[in-house]
């Protein structure tokens, strides 16, 4: 048996390249190639909690997933797996004879998108070709009309995943039906809510499921131009995206007479300029013409006038990749899935302080508690579950104690959240809700492009009652303020970034008012966030007065004798936390409330 | 990427560049973006005299230039620093402690969020969610991802750019 056949792949999506996996492979590649293997490039293998990560492939095809590699274990696992044909089991993250403390992360998802992921090389249409690619562009372009690949996706069930949940078919019927002989269609991969980042892996690691979908939506609605709108920020997905277009168009799956048809599309991308409601359909349209992006009034709908006044249909990259998979296996096999109005699966980005964070692939109606525990492993810091986010700057914070609602669009909703995008932000005992409520309300709060009244003023408002109260000068009335603020903010704003900016600040007001309470009544932040409300104190009795924290403080706060307790100066410390951060004895804690009864309890 | 001064009148060479880039774009409909997207790209940020150039090649009013320029984080209307630092803000990032990253980045560069160092060597970003939550908090040196990033190695990276700009310095100092 010679080692030639051995096959390794790299993950480098932006995770893996982020912690180093561009040096891994580099070193592996340096290795292997004196034993005649070529290392592969992948994209996102999913679990970006133990990136870099290396798949080794033996030769009977058995599969081994190794984590946190760096060069070293690199060059353990060349000389002791591929020459030595014995796993490294101390690095394996995933193995096909045993279980281990990984597994569950895999198990328990249901990756029908995701599965091309870290599977295919996202550089080569022959890999994913060989992976089934374009079979669904051939049997929808080559042996569907237009109305029966609208009617398979409307027996798949499938939901925007773009936030809103909008039936596709829907979408695509009524832009098929739209008067006109120039249609658009507009890949929206701007995803822009913080903590989300599923349609960039999509993109950097499976950019022809992507275009394959587009062009079947393409030939469904009877465009004759596709877009992408990608965020600059994603310099990676624009790459691979650019060189699958390239790649498509030289084996004729975009241009002219499209797999023999009389189908024509080509697909242009067009690059964001860091504007989050550009994501919005009609702002990323104007943005698209050239202009400022702000949204303007529905109807019309894009649907009858999008791009330059023409037809334009605008689905999610998440959508569109789910396309080919409906088509491949037939409607009927994708809507198995899921629950009564929620169809298929979902990808999350599971972020925050959660043990396996990563991008993740439910059947819809999993609970939190599910995902959270048995497939993100629990909380990361050991302390206890508090909350998760859902939705980003436009969805809520679900309390922990409702950890058994099932994950779908109405299930959602009914509780104050949104689905959203699929950013799934996972909070503990340490997670201030209020610092959480004012970092979603400051970021729609400068993001709102000022057109509504209500959306520009109102949420600058929200946030300095929320500055006020983050920093120890709120008054209970506050809170209801707020409440009522939110309330107009949502009901006098054109777009969805003003009609949902305030949920965050509402459902954390009303699942954690005791947390709002304690911050205006007794001056104190109970997660030890809010920094007018803490203070640095060095404990005299662990102090060994080694002087570390007097050097580290940026702004001279620390005094203290060599050898002799040191102490901070509250008057000068800007809460920093250099000091406790370079304190080896545990010598400097956090304490909140007023000073007083903090001694008065001491005594 | 092209040194040009600020304010500076746009030189032939420049205006030969800007010429070309408009060149390139301006057969699609609604291109101002990409035109000053590739401005900015080359020049490191768009030039005043640039925004006039295009301008007249275009015919889009200077006015309606600069309400793009300024409506979109992207761009930026004054040159930066040798160094760009972008912290995340992004929530994962938010929640692992990007503030205080930020503020180690402030002190130790001398660079308000946003804006440059007095003596040119750091431009300091604060920036939407870069996508790599699972490696919170991150940031991006000269383009870099860095992973995990503490308030501590923050500040060492900054030392190391400083003591490398010094090392250029006196190594072209001390040259006749
Ligand atoms: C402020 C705001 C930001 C949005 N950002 C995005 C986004 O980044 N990506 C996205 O696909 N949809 C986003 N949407 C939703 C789009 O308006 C639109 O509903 C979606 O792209 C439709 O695609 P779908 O039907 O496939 O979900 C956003 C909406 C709003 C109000």
């Amino acid at each position: 048996m010679g080692t030639g056949q051995y096959k390794v792949k790299v993950g480098l999506a932006t995770c893996g390249v982020a912690a180093g996996g561009q040096k891994t492979y580099e070193k592996l590649r340096q290795l292997l190639s004196g034993l005649g293997i070529d290392p592969e490039k992948t994209g996102c293998m999913g679990m970006c909690y133990c990136e870099p990560l290396v798949e080794v492939i033996t030769p009977e095809g058995k599969s081994y997933v190794y984590g946190s590699v760096d060069e070293k274990e690199a060059e353990k696992i060349v000389r002791e797996h591929i020459q030595g044909h014995r796993p490294v089991k101390e690095l394996l993250v995933l193995s096909p004879e045993e279980e281990t403390e990984h597994s569950p992360y895999m198990e328990k998802q249901h990756r029908v998108l995701l599965g091309f992921l870290g599977k295919v090389n996202p550089e080569s249409i022959d890999s994913y070709l060989s992976a089934g690619g374009y079979e669904a562009v051939k049997k929808a372009v080559g042996t569907m009309t237009p109305e029966e690949v609208i009617a398979e996706i409307e027996i798949a069930g499938l939901r925007g995943r773009g936030g809103a949940g909008f039936p596709t078919h829907l979408k695509w019927k009524f832009t098929r039906e739209a008067p006109g002989e120039q249609k658009y269609l507009v890949c929206n991969a701007d995803e822009g809510d913080p903590g989300a980042f599923m349609d960039r892996s999509i993109l950097e690691s499976n950019p022809h499921g992507v275009v394959e979908g587009m062009i079947i939506a393409g030939y469904a609605i009877g465009a004759t131009q596709g877009y992408v709108y990608c965020r600059a920020e994603y310099p990676l997905a624009i790459k691979n995206l650019r060189k699958a277009i390239a790649e498509a168009r030289e084996h004729g799956y975009l241009g002219e007479k499209i797999c023999g048809s009389g189908f024509n599309f080509n697909i242009q991308i067009r690059e964001g300029a860091g504007a989050f409601v550009c994501g919005e359909e009609t702002a990323l349209l104007m943005s698209m013409e050239g202009k400022r992006g702000m949204p303007r009034f529905r109807p019309p709908y894009p649907a009858q006038k999008g791009l330059f006044g023409l037809p334009t249909c605008i689905n999610n990259v998440e959508t569109l990749a789910n396309v080919p998979c409906i088509i491949s296996r037939g409607g009927k096999s994708y809507s198995s899935l899921g629950t009564e109005n929620s169809k298929g699966t979902k990808v999350f980005a599971l972020a925050g302080k959660i043990k396996r964070g990563g991008l993740v692939e439910i059947p819809m109606g999993m609970t939190i508690n599910e995902i959270v525990f048995d497939i993100g492993g629990g909380i990361s810091t050991g302390k206890k579950f508090k909350a998760v986010q859902t939705g980003g700057p436009s969805g809520g914070c679900i309390p922990a104690e409702l950890g058994d609602t099932p994950v779908d669009y109405d299930s959602l909703q009914a509780i104050g959240a949104i689905m959203g995008s699929g950013g799934m932000l996972i909070m503990d005992e340490e997670t201030c809700m209020v610092d959480v409520a004012r970092f979603f309300l400051s970021f729609t709060c400068d993001e709102s492009c000022g057109k509504c009244t209500f959306c520009r003023a109102g949420t600058k408002k929200m946030l300095e009652i929320l500055d006020k109260i983050t920093e120890g000068r709120g008054e209970e009335s506050d809170i209801d303020l707020l409440v009522e603020l939110g309330e107009q903010i949502k009901a006098g704003s054109l777009c969805g970034l003003g009609q949902t900016a305030p949920n965050p600040v509402l459902t954390t007001i009303k699942y954690f008012r005791d947390e709002y309470l304690a911050h205006v009544r007794d001056k104190r932040c109970p997660a030890k966030i809010c920094k007018a409300l803490i203070r640095y104190v060095i404990l005299p009795d662990a102090c060994v007065g080694c002087g570390v924290c007097r050097r580290n403080c940026p702004v001279n706060a620390i005094s203290g004798a060599p050898k002799e307790p040191h102490v901070i100066d509250q008057e000068i410390c800007i809460r920093c936390g250099l000091c406790q951060a370079g304190c080896r004895f545990d010598a400097i804690v956090v304490e909140t409330g007023l000073p007083e009864a903090d001694t008065d309890k001491k005594r | 990427m092209i040194k040009v001064k600020n304010n500076s009148p746009a030189t032939g060479d420049n205006i030969k560049i800007i010429d070309e880039i408009v060149r390139r774009h301006n057969i699609h409909r609604g291109a101002a973006i990409p035109i000053l997207q590739e401005i900015q790209t080359t020049f490191g940020f768009v030039p005043p005299e640039a925004i006039t150039r295009i301008s007249d090649l275009t015919g889009i009013a200077e006015s309606e230039l600069y309400s793009i320029a300024t409506f979109y984080a992207q761009f930026r209307l004054e040159p930066v620093g040798k160094n760009i630092i972008c912290v995340c803000h992004g929530t994962a990032c938010h929640l692992a402690g990007a503030e205080k990253v930020t503020e180690a980045l402030q002190h130790a560069t001398g660079a308000r969020p946003g804006g440059t160092s007095p003596d040119g060597l750091f431009t300091l970003e604060k920036v939407a969610c870069l996508g790599c939550c699972s490696l919170a908090p991150v940031m991006t040196v000269n383009g870099e991802t860095v992973a995990k990033v503490t308030p501590e190695k923050a500040r060492a990276v900054v030392k190391s750019l400083r003591e490398a700009a010094q090392k250029n310095k006196t190594a072209k100092g001390g040259r006749p």
